[in-house]
């Protein structure tokens, strides 16, 4: 039987099949203007991908900030217990999760079972999340996904005090003004989010293994900044992005239908 | 044949709700009209006003006849009528920073310009202020103290931190006898310690009948949910020492004992009971309500309405000047973090619930510093699962509907995993 997985962020949409316990597929598209299409068009081209008919696919679990807009799937479920199911799946051993997407940063502490025990996420602010690194990466005239290699290249990171996001973008313009280096900049970026992070890590008191998922887990600059943060190893799987649609995929194999 | 299907859906569902609704609502709505409406009257009956804080004695001033009016329960009431945000901004634009109270906010700038749901309140003629509830409300009185040129009363309450000392009772007693110097001086008029008995009789009674109604909550399914505390309220902080409150929470009380027994409950279908904790998000109530009962959740107890009762075993109605000054200082929001958590511990094993639902107030500075400690002592001793929800109780600027979704969603979906 097979069983599919759709997670709508704020900026990708991702979906990911199982079969037999399985990964067999999953996929990445941007998100667009239309949560609704968006969703529809992750899971049919993923479909088209791996030859597999939508009447082959016994259920459905929708996750992430656009769940509710996918109306062909059985249940929605939060991108918490997603993540933590999705992690458990890839990684048995994993007992905390640190989530950095587009729109929302969080930390999942898991138990032995690999059952959500505690999260935090970020208040209504953008700090430590991808579009705060978005904007900085603008600010910079540098690509988003150039900056973690430039920042690994840093001796020196620059200290950005600000928390928040606007005014860290105005200590960033004069930084530039200032001809500090663009790799200490980018890097002290990376710490400033990492703070962010790091924070919510330690509210839920999270234990080792840590996996790191979300976007911004493909920044090795970002990874970096929060494993000096946080003293701890952070892992960083095959699937950062699509950890939330695998987990809601072996949720789907869960339900009663 | 589907939009019929809808509409009898529909019609059911709005019967089910009917049969559900608490009756004593349209008594307790009538009682707080006539109250607004006498004191909005006070003057030509030749009455005085004290407004005072909510955690303030008004035992003295009703033996004084003297009408006591909130500007908390008014800031609620803006809250409620999501009239904050204007009074707010209005407030910042005065020159008061956003980090401010928004009870506060709200009603400084509602005094200058007779804003809100009511049109504003009823001009004081005295000031009443106790800090048991937090630092802020002295320099919000002072302010008012100077707009509107009238003598102000502090009744300062010491933090116990660990604990009542004798050092804190003598010094809160005496303050008690300068407060009724204070009332005395201001009307003109003699306290009669007959009937300052009388009423600390009634406000005993009525503080006893309230506690009695939240524990209604205790049996399986719930008669009523924290939201209907929220709103009965009213009449313990406003009446209180008063026959009228008596005579009402008597009624209600009744009304609930019944509905225990025919079984009616609050929400459909009473699956998970959760704990809050902090100022309900007055602008929010319905969506709330709704959201919690679709997950089959009944919000049973709260920290915050049980707080007009919590202080009751330090009450000796014969000696009531003397305990008053004791129940006055070892309320919720004046004890130690420690003191607080065990309250806590054992609402949650009284009300036997599933979770525990934390407001983090970004008003209410009080209440929410130590909630993180008070939730990993919760979380500790209990297992139980705690959400943090960041809001504020007027202000809904500091409030985001899709983040407070996810949470919530997150949190529901956590609990029902592990029952």
């Amino acid at each position: 039987m097979i069983f599919a997985g759709i997670d709508i962020g704020s900026i990708t949409a991702k979906s990911a099949l199982i079969q037999n316990g399985k990964l067999i597929g999953t996929l990445v598209i941007p998100t667009g203007y239309n949560p609704v299409t968006a969703g529809e068009k992750v899971f049919s081209d993923l479909l088209a991908q791996t030859n597999i008919t939508p009447q082959d696919v016994t259920a459905i679990v929708a996750t992430g900030y656009g769940r509710n807009s996918v109306a062909f799937a059985d249940k929605a479920m939060t991108e918490i217990i997603c993540h933590g199911v999705g992690a458990h799946f890839l990684n048995p051993k994993i007992r905390g999760i640190i989530d950095v997407g587009g729109q929302d940063s969080k930390a999942i502490a898991l138990d032995k079972a690999g059952q959500v025990e505690n999260f935090a996420m970020n208040d209504k602010c953008a700090a430590g999340t991808g579009r705060f690194l978005e904007v900085m990466a603008k600010a910079l005239e540098v690509e988003l996904n150039d900056l973690g290699r430039i920042s690994l290249t840093s001796n020196a990171p620059s200290k950005i005090s600000s928390i928040c996001t606007v005014f860290a973008e105005s200590e960033v313009i004069s930084m530039i003004a200032g001809q500090q280096k663009r790799e200490d900049i980018i890097a002290g970026i990376h710490e400033s989010a990492a703070a962010r992070v790091g924070s919510l890590a330690t509210k839920v008191k999270i234990q080792s293994p840590v996996i790191m998922t979300g976007g911004v887990a493909k920044n090795q600059g970002m990874v970096k900044a929060l494993k000096n943060r946080l003293g701890i190893e952070i892992l960083v799987g095959d699937f950062p992005q699509e950890n939330g649609a695998i987990g809601a995929a072996v949720l789907a194999s869960r339900l009663s239908l | 044949m589907d939009t019929n299907q809808n509409k009898d859906t529909a019609k059911e569902k709005e019967k089910d709700k009917d049969q559900r609704k608490i009756k004593s609502a349209k008594k307790m709505r009538e009682i707080m009209t006539t109250y607004y409406l006498e004191a909005m009257t006070a003057r030509e009956n030749n009455k005085k006003i004290a407004w005072i804080t909510s955690g303030g004695p008004v035992e003295p001033l009703i033996a004084m006849d003297i009408i006591p009016i909130y500007p908390e329960n008014h800031a609620a009431m803006i809250g409620a009528s999501k009239m904050g945000e204007d009074l707010c901004v209005k407030a910042e634009e005065m020159g008061y920073s956003s980090d401010l109270c928004s009870y506060a906010r709200s009603d400084i700038s509602c005094a200058q310009v007779n804003g809100g749901p009511i049109g504003g309140l009823p001009r004081p003629d005295m000031l009443v202020c106790c800090n048991n509830i937090c630092g802020t409300v002295l320099k919000w009185y002072e302010v008012q103290a100077r707009y509107f040129n009238v003598p102000l009363f502090i009744l300062d309450t010491p933090v116990c931190h660990n604990g009542y000392s004798p050092e804190i009772a003598a010094y809160v007693r005496r303050q008690i006898d300068e407060y009724i110097v204070f009332l005395e001086t201001v009307t003109g008029e003699k306290l009669d310690h007959d009937k300052m008995t009388e009423v600390g009789h009634l406000a005993l009674q009525g503080q006893k009948l309230w506690q009695k109604i939240l524990k209604t909550t205790t049996h399986k399914p719930s008669p009523m949910s924290a939201f209907d505390a929220f709103f009965f309220l009213a009449l313990i902080v406003t009446l209180r020492g008063t026959k009228i409150a008596v005579n009402f929470y008597e009624e209600l009380a009744q009304e609930m004992e019944e509905r225990v027994q025919k079984g009616i409950s609050i929400i459909p279908h009473e699956r998970y009971r959760l704990l809050w904790d902090n100022l309900p998000v007055w602008y929010q109530l319905k969506w709330l309500s709704q959201k919690f009962s679709d997950h089959n959740a009944c919000l049973v107890a709260d920290t915050y309405t049980s707080a007009w009762c919590s202080a009751i075993q330090y009450i000796d109605e014969n000696k009531f000047l003397d305990s008053m000054a004791e129940a006055y200082t070892r309320i919720y929001l004046n004890i130690g973090v420690d003191e607080m958590a065990d309250q806590v511990l054992d609402m949650i094993h009284l009300y036997d619930v599933d979770g525990f639902v934390m407001h983090s107030n970004r008003s209410c500075k009080p209440y929410s510093f130590g909630q993180l400690d008070i939730m990993e002592i919760v979380r500790k001793k209990t297992g139980i699962p705690v959400l943090m929800l960041e809001a504020d109780m007027v202000d809904p600027r500091n409030f985001s509907l899709s983040q407070a979704d996810t949470r919530i969603d997150a949190f529901m979906e956590i609990i029902k995993q592990k029952k």
